[in-house]
C-alpha cells in the first residue's frame, strides 16, 4: 500500500525533472540577445493599450460555479459506485435519488439561464 | 523462459536479489527499485512522444494529400529528433511585465500533469507503474492539473490574447470535466473497483459493450480536455494568435507542444484501458508480456480515431461547445448513471442463483446484453428528443437572433 504511493511520490519528482532540466539546459545553450523591442508584449505589431489584467465576463465565473457544484457532488458518488455490488436495493435507490437531485439542479440552472452564453 | 514470458518481474526480482545480497537494507532496495521504475515509465512516456509527433504529422499530411516528413530516416521517422535539437538552440523571449516564476513553471506543469497519468496505466498484467486502489480518482485529480498550467501560462504572460485563451480554457476544460467524471463512474460501478488494473481484470466483456454511451461520452469529453480540434478554441489561431502560448518561445513552447501530443496519446490509452479491455486478449494469462501488444494495438486504434477527428472536424464556437456539454452530455450522463445502476442491480436481484457463480459465462452475457439493450434504448430516446427539438427549431428560423445593441449615448454628450 505504502509502496504504491512511494512510486507516485518519486514519480512526482521525475515528472518535474524531465521537462524542467531540458528547459534549464536549453537556457544555457540558447543565445541571449534581449532588447526592449523584443521583450514587448506581442500584439501583431501594435503597441499595447492599457492593462492586461482586466475585468472579464461574469459568464466564465458562473460556469466555474456550476462546475464546482457538480464536480464536488460527483466525487461523493465514487464510494457508492465502488460498494455497488454489496449494496441493497435501498442503498442503490438512495444513490439514484442523489443523482436525480443533481439532474433537477441542472434543469433548474438551465431554466434560470445560467447555461446561456449570452 | 521466465524472462521471455514476463521480463519486468524477472528483472525486478533479479535486481532485488542482487541489491539484498550486497547488504542494502530492504527499505533502500524498495526505494531504488521504485525510482528505477518511475524513471523507466517517465522515459517511456516522453520517448513515445517523439514517435507520436511523427505519426500524427504523417497522418495529417497523407489525409491532406501531402507527403509529410520524409527526409530524416526511413519515411522521415526521425524527423522529430532534429526538430528537438533545433528548438534547443532557440532564444527564450520573456515578455516585459510577465510574472516570471509562474511563467516558467507553466510549461513544466503542462508536461508533468499529463505524464503523471502514466503512473497508473497498466500496460500488461505485470507491467505497470503502480496500482493504487483509487486509480480513477487519481486520474481525475491529475487531469485537472493540466487546466491549471494553461491558466498559469495565460495569466502570467501579460498578453491579452493569452489571457483570453486561458479564460476559454477555464470554461472548456472545467465544463468537460463533469461528463468525464460521469462517464468514469460507469465502469467503476460495473467493475466495483477504482483500481485501474483491477478494472481491466474485471472486463470479461469489454465495457464498450456494456456501456457504449459512457465510452463515447468519455472519448468526447477527454478529447475536449486535450484542447485540440474540434475543441481547440483556447488556441484558435485566427482569433487569438496562439492562445495561451503566444508569449512562449524556444523549448518552453516546445514543452507545451509535447504536453499536447502526449495528452492526445494518454487519452487514447485511457479509453483503451477503461473501455476496450486494456491488456486483455488471448494468451495473456500464460504470457503476461503479450498484454503489451494488445494494449498498444487498442491504444493506437483509438489514437488513430483521435487524429482523424482532429483532422476532419472544423472548430466549434464557444457557445456551441458549452451548450453541447451542459445541455447534451451532462443530462445524458446523469440519466445513463441512473439507468446503469438500476439495470445492474435488477439483474443481480432477479438472477441470484446465477450471480453467485460469477464466473458462469451465461450470467456474464445476460448482464452484458441487458446493459447493451438499455444503452441502445437510451440512444433511441435521445435521438427522438433531438429530432423533435430540431423540428421545433426549424420553425423558428425566421425569427431574428438576439444581438447586443450598443447603449444610446447620454444626451449630455455632444458628438
Amino acid at each position: 500500500m505504502l509502496n504504491e504511493w512511494l512510486f507516485i511520490g518519486l514519480f512526482l519528482l521525475i515528472v518535474a525533472v524531465f521537462p524542467g532540466v531540458p528547459i534549464w539546459l536549453a537556457g544555457l545553450i540558447a543565445p541571449k540577445k534581449s532588447s526592449p523591442q523584443k521583450a514587448e508584449t506581442y500584439e501583431c505589431g501594435m503597441e499595447t493599450v492599457g492593462d492586461t489584467w482586466v475585468q472579464f465576463r461574469i459568464q466564465y465565473y458562473v460556469f466555474a460555479l456550476t462546475f464546482l457544484v457538480f464536480d464536488v457532488e460527483l466525487v461523493f458518488l465514487f464510494p457508492w459506485a465502488v460498494a455497488f455490488k454489496q449494496l441493497t436495493l435501498f442503498g442503490v435507490l438512495s444513490g439514484v435519488v442523489f443523482v436525480l437531485i443533481l439532474l433537477i439542479e441542472l434543469l433548474a440552472a438551465w431554466r434560470k439561464g445560467v447555461l446561456e452564453w449570452a | 523462459m521466465g524472462f521471455l514470458r514476463d521480463p519486468i518481474t524477472f528483472i525486478h526480482d533479479w535486481l532485488e536479489t542482487v541489491l539484498l545480497n550486497w547488504g542494502v537494507s530492504v527499505e533502500a532496495t524498495t526505494v531504488v527499485l521504485t525510482l528505477i521504475g518511475a524513471f523507466v515509465v517517465g522515459t517511456f512516456g516522453l520517448g513515445l512522444v517523439i514517435f507520436t509527433i511523427w505519426l500524427e504529422r504523417k497522418l495529417y499530411a497523407r489525409i491532406q494529400d501531402r507527403f509529410g516528413p520524409n527526409r530524416v530516416g526511413p519515411w522521415g521517422i526521425f524527423q522529430t529528433v532534429p526538430d528537438i535539437i533545433k528548438i534547443f538552440t532557440k532564444e527564450y523571449i520573456t515578455p516585459v511585465g510577465a510574472d516570471k516564476f509562474i511563467y516558467n513553471l507553466a510549461p513544466i506543469l503542462s508536461v508533468s500533469a499529463v505524464l503523471l497519468t502514466w503512473a497508473v496505466i497498466p500496460f500488461a498484467p505485470t507491467i505497470f507503474g503502480t496500482d493504487v486502489n483509487v486509480g480513477v480518482l487519481y486520474i481525475i485529480a491529475v487531469g485537472s492539473m493540466g487546466t491549471l498550467s494553461i491558466i498559469m501560462a495565460g495569466w502570467s504572460s501579460n498578453n491579452k490574447y493569452s489571457l483570453l485563451g486561458a479564460f476559454r480554457a477555464v470554461a472548456q476544460m472545467v465544463s468537460y470535466e463533469v461528463p468525464m467524471v460521469l462517464a468514469l463512474l460507469v465502469p467503476v460501478l460495473l467493475g466495483g473497483t477504482m483500481g485501474i488494473n483491477s478494472l481491466v481484470a474485471s472486463q470479461d466483456v469489454w465495457y464498450v459493450v456494456l456501456a457504449p454511451l459512457a465510452a463515447l461520452m468519455f472519448f468526447i469529453s477527454t478529447m475536449a480536455e486535450t484542447g485540440r480540434a474540434p475543441f481547440d478554441l483556447l488556441e484558435a489561431e485566427s482569433e487569438l494568435v496562439a492562445g495561451y502560448q503566444t508569449e512562449y518561445s524556444g523549448l518552453k513552447f516546445g514543452m507545451f507542444y509535447v504536453g499536447e501530443f502526449l495528452h492526445a496519446f494518454t487519452i487514447s490509452a485511457l479509453s483503451a484501458t477503461l473501455f476496450l479491455g486494456g491488456w486483455r486478449g488471448p494468451w495473456v494469462e500464460s504470457t503476461p508480456v503479450l498484454g503489451l501488444v494488445w494494449f498498444f494495438a487498442k491504444t493506437f486504434l483509438v489514437y488513430f480515431l483521435v487524429v482523424l477527428i482532429r483532422i476532419s472536424m472544423p472548430r466549434l464556437r464557444i457557445d456551441q461547445m458549452l451548450n453541447f456539454n451542459w445541455k447534451f452530455l451532462t443530462p445524458i450522463g446523469l440519466v445513463l448513471l441512473i439507468i446503469t445502476a438500476v439495470v445492474d442491480k435488477l439483474i443481480y436481484l432477479l438472477l441470484p442463483e446465477l450471480s453467485i457463480t460469477i464466473g458462469s459465462t451465461a450470467f456474464i452475457w445476460i448482464r452484458a446484453s441487458s446493459h447493451l439493450i438499455a444503452n441502445v434504448l437510451i440512444a433511441f430516446v435521445v435521438i427522438g428528443v433531438l429530432r423533435t427539438y430540431q423540428i421545433k427549431a426549424r420553425h423558428t428560423v425566421g425569427k431574428p437572433r438576439p444581438v447586443a445593441v450598443a447603449p444610446e449615448p447620454p444626451a449630455s454628450v455632444i458628438t
